[in-house]
């Protein structure tokens, strides 16, 4: 049947763009490229291999079989779970990698210098220096 | 009936080498952002190998243990950044 088919191709999409994201981590230089890497290509990957797994559940159920409706919306609940979780997550460390004072491998200009905490402590720090001079 | 070698475990063995080079970044990154990136991405590969593990033996129950691992991750991941970003809580 089609269905067998469609279920090899999107595993093999999938486990291509798993490996392709651990290969990346090791690869890139700096921790916002090795973000992309890690978390696009794994979100993108688990896609089609939860993809695969839904339709294998709805070809079991379509052969008459209980267990495929399960196998299905549970997988479509954890791949809901994955596309939540995951881009959230990414946000916050490259946020956190950013606000603890790591810089991108060859950048020239860092738009948010003024707004980053290390920048704010340090302008405090020197003004406070200042009034305690004045006194 | 279980088939005890069929596509998925070749699925499996292919996600457990993605999460050794995940595991590599994870010990030898430079500064603590870059483990925490190799710690995601983990979570991630773990996540689906649940799905992909209990597709390949037969038992639904481990989809609804990826689900709930899903969101506690999700939660150390946000409270470690959380950490790391500094400053008050």
């Amino acid at each position: 049947m089609w269905f067998d088919y469609l279920i090899y191709i999107l595993l093999a999409i999938g486990v291509f763009f798993n490996i392709l994201g651990g290969f990346g981590l090791l690869r890139f230089p700096d921790v916002y490229t090795r973000l992309h890497a890690g978390t696009k290509c794994t979100t993108f990957g688990s896609i089609f291999i939860t993809g695969s797994v839904i339709i294998l559940g709805l070809k079991m159920w379509y052969l008459g079989s209980t267990d495929g409706s399960i196998l299905a919306i549970h997988t479509a609940g954890a791949l809901v779970a994955i596309l939540l979780t995951n881009p959230t997550g990414a946000h916050a460390i490259a946020r956190a990698a950013h606000k603890s004072g790591v810089k991108p491998v060859g950048a020239v200009v860092d738009s948010l210098q003024t707004k980053s905490l290390k920048h704010n402590v340090n302008k405090k720090i020197i003004e406070t220096k200042k009034m305690e001079e004045e006194k | 009936m279980m088939e005890f070698f069929n596509e998925y475990v070749i699925v499996l063995i292919a996600l457990l080498i993605s999460i050794a080079m995940a595991m590599i970044r994870v010990i030898k990154g430079p500064t603590a952002p870059d483990r925490i990136v190799g710690l995601d991405t983990i979570n991630t590969i773990v996540i689906v190998g649940m799905v992909v593990f209990g597709t390949a033996f037969n038992e639904i129950i481990y989809i609804d243990v990826a689900i709930v691992y899903a969101l506690l991750s999700f939660i150390s991941t946000l409270f470690i950044a959380k950490y790391l970003e500094g400053g008050d809580f």
